[in-house]
């Protein structure tokens, strides 16, 4: 056992968050970069690297609150062989089918109430934009009845659901890291009563139980990276969505009245884990898969 | 990043399921949790048996009288251990987690002999005298004084909660060898006796209605000073590479045996018909995550260290989150089994003992310090 980053793992983490501490990158520019060619073999024309490469780009992709269908885009790439943008879109317990992006988007991953999942055209699709909370991600309403269609294989409606899942687990750790930095360097500036209010206990904590909770989230996604295991890429994903969840939220706390305006940004690492917290298995399918393994 | 064994960690782990499987059907009945001296002997006795197998002291250095095993190997040899139901560590606690260390890394020539091989052969067992009535998450407001005269040191003072007080041979002290120096600056790391005069031992009852620690008071309890550790008032260094071993490894098999605690109460909970509230299942679901997630970090940690070569900050986001982890698998525990939780058996005794968590080896507050401060950098406040 060695668990911990390889040399070349560290690169490629580090490497990805200089390239993205500058500025957000375009759709073309992350093609280049390879991140969705992460897994696919180098025979095809992909990277040949495994699941844990791909944690790490996605939780800097998630640290750097990247926009776009990124978690269907490679996870169509890379188990269905598929090229072009994809989004896979699982249909809620409760509410309406939404599916972010949708005209950019070449195919539609719909995982069904029964766990079959389908393929479809993201053109043919019915659809119409519904106004969503997150700005930078953008929903469309599916209408009407479901579109049918033979499922793909058992196998592999499986591992799509699981890396959807692990994937997404791997963006909201980067984003509960970036609610750490966020808080403590607004704690660090902002004074108060003569003094930072980060050297107040009260704020310390706060901080001290976010980083608790995003350093337990992160190490659970590698974890699942690495042992591919169903029930650790659920619990990877229920404490990755809590530490991202509570982390904005913390955030927001600590930023004070600015956390509550438009300007100040924290709005938007909240709304975003709000999103991905539904995206791939939501809490209660998360906890639902665990029970069933005790 | 990889988490399975090597052929050579394979090897460790087939050879010593062996060993846990021959060995353990051998063991006595452990002693009644009042009987002291049964404890003593149950727990030296299993010490005992893992020297002469070779795995006292798993991940001490050789020239210490370890094994020294790599920290995967110690991490195989936790969990194997626990996977077992082997015997816990137990009255060995602060002899080979703490006091043993810390002789291993400050100890002169002389005193790692002296020392040492006691505690790995289970001969000696030590107590941890740290704690006092008024420095308690303040360790280094400590008063108890140490005058030298001679070649010896006379100790007077108290201390608290200190645990196998009543069996322990040694006792690792510290005291205030400079009244006038800065607070972390005048202080001494002593191995006293316990069967010294002038030392006496009053037991405290815990709220769970058991003796797990003492009082110790110190009346002109001469130490040589030959018997302290490190430099004269270097105490609070040498005290801190303790506590960091405190908190890397020594609660790691814990979260071994909280998962499987879960899965037991999964099973009583199926049985007695408490499964059927979703509420208490999904509770249940997200203990699991949580322990194998610690696990995880556990793993995590002690890699970290052997690149690193020190236990890093992170064992106190491991000790924050395991000891509040556990007492809420307790509460659940007792939503599982209902009206048996009021009753004073081994359900309800877990559940008090398990209060203590947040408290020992530094509070869940203290940690949350030491996290802002040490590992996010947030100023000390005024």
């Amino acid at each position: 056992m060695e668990f911990r980053l390889t040399d070349d793992q560290d690169r490629l983490r580090h490497g990805l968050r200089d390239i993205l501490s500058d500025r957000q990158l375009t759709w073309e520019e992350l093609t280049d970069v390879g991140i969705f060619q992460l897994r696919v073999p180098e025979r095809d024309g992909g990277l040949g690297l495994g699941l844990p490469e791909a944690v790490l780009v996605f939780e800097e992709a998630g640290r750097a609150l990247l926009s776009g269908p990124l978690v269907g885009t490679e996870v169509a790439a890379a188990r269905l062989g598929l090229r072009g943008r994809a989004e896979v879109v699982r249909v809620p317990a409760r509410g309406p089918v939404l599916v972010p992006q949708l005209p950019q988007l070449d195919h539609v991953l719909l995982l069904r109430p029964d766990d079959s999942l389908v393929v479809l055209p993201a053109a043919a699709l019915d659809a119409a934009p519904a106004p969503a909370v997150d700005p930078d991600r953008p929903l469309w309403r599916l209408e009407g009845e479901l579109p049918a269609g033979e499922g793909l294989p058992e196998g592999e409606a499986r591992r799509v659901a699981a890396d959807t899942t692990l994937l997404t687990a791997a963006l909201q750790a980067g984003l509960a890291a970036r609610t750490v930095t966020e808080a403590v360097g607004y704690a660090r500036t902002r004074a108060q009563f003569g003094q930072p209010i980060g050297a107040f206990q009260a704020v310390q904590h706060l901080c001290a139980d976010m980083l608790a909770r995003a350093e337990l989230a992160r190490v659970a996604v590698y974890a699942a990276a690495v042992s591919g295991d169903v029930e650790e890429i659920a619990g990877a994903k229920l404490l990755a969505d809590e530490a991202a969840v509570r982390g904005a939220r913390d955030c927001l706390q600590v930023h004070g009245g600015m956390g509550f305006t438009w300007e100040a940004r924290v709005h938007r690492l909240l709304k975003r884990a709000w999103a991905w917290e539904q995206a791939g298995a939501d809490r209660e399918r998360c906890l639902d898969e665990l029970a069933a393994h005790l | 990043m990889q988490l399975s064994d090597t052929p050579a960690e394979a090897d460790f782990r087939r050879r010593l399921r062996e060993w846990l499987g021959k060995t353990l059907p051998e063991l006595p009945p452990a002693p009644d949790p009042s009987d002291w001296p049964g404890r003593r002997s149950y727990d030296t006795a299993w010490q005992r048996r893992l020297f002469d197998a070779g795995y006292a002291g798993i991940h001490w250095p050789v020239d210490a009288g370890g094994r020294g095993s790599t920290p995967s190997e110690h991490l195989i040899f936790l969990e194997e251990t626990e996977l077992a139901g082997a015997p816990y560590v137990g009255a060995n606690f602060v002899g080979l987690l703490h006091a043993g260390p810390t002789v291993a890394t400050e100890g002169t020539p002389d005193q790692r002999a002296r020392f040492l091989p006691p505690i790995l052969r289970g001969d000696e067992i030590w107590c941890q005298g740290f704690s006092e009535p008024d420095a308690g998450s303040d360790l280094a407001a400590l008063r108890t004084r140490a005058v030298r005269e001679g070649d010896e040191y006379v100790v007077t003072g108290s201390k608290i909660w200190t645990s196998h007080a009543e069996v322990a041979d040694w006792c690792e002290l510290l005291v205030r060898t400079d009244p006038d120096a800065p607070k972390h600056r005048g202080i001494s790391w002593l191995a006293m006796r316990m069967d010294a005069p002038g030392v006496t031992v009053r037991p405290l009852r815990t709220l769970a209605g058991t003796t797990e620690f003492a009082e110790l008071f110190l009346d002109e309890v001469r130490v040589p000073v030959g018997d302290r550790l490190g430099a004269e008032n270097d105490g609070w260094r040498v005290t801190m590479v303790t506590l960091s071993f405190e908190r890397g490894t020594a609660f790691a098999s814990e979260a071994v045996g909280c998962r499987r605690e879960v899965r037991r109460l999964a099973r009583v909970a199926r049985a007695n018909g408490a499964w059927d509230d979703l509420e208490l299942r999904r509770e249940l679901a997200g203990l699991a995550a949580e322990f194998t997630a610690l696990w995880r970090l556990v793993q995590w940690n002690v890699s970290e260290a052997a690149a690193r070569g020190v236990p890093g900050a992170g064992g106190s986001v491991f000790k924050l989150r395991f000891s509040e982890a556990r007492q809420r698998l307790h509460d659940v525990a007792a939503r599982v089994v209902g009206a048996d939780a009021l009753l004073d058996g081994p359900w309800t005794a877990q559940r008090l003992q398990g209060l203590s968590y947040t408290i020992a080896a530094g509070t869940s507050q203290i940690q949350r310090n030491i996290v802002a401060q040490r590992i996010l950098g947030l100023p000390k406040g005024r």
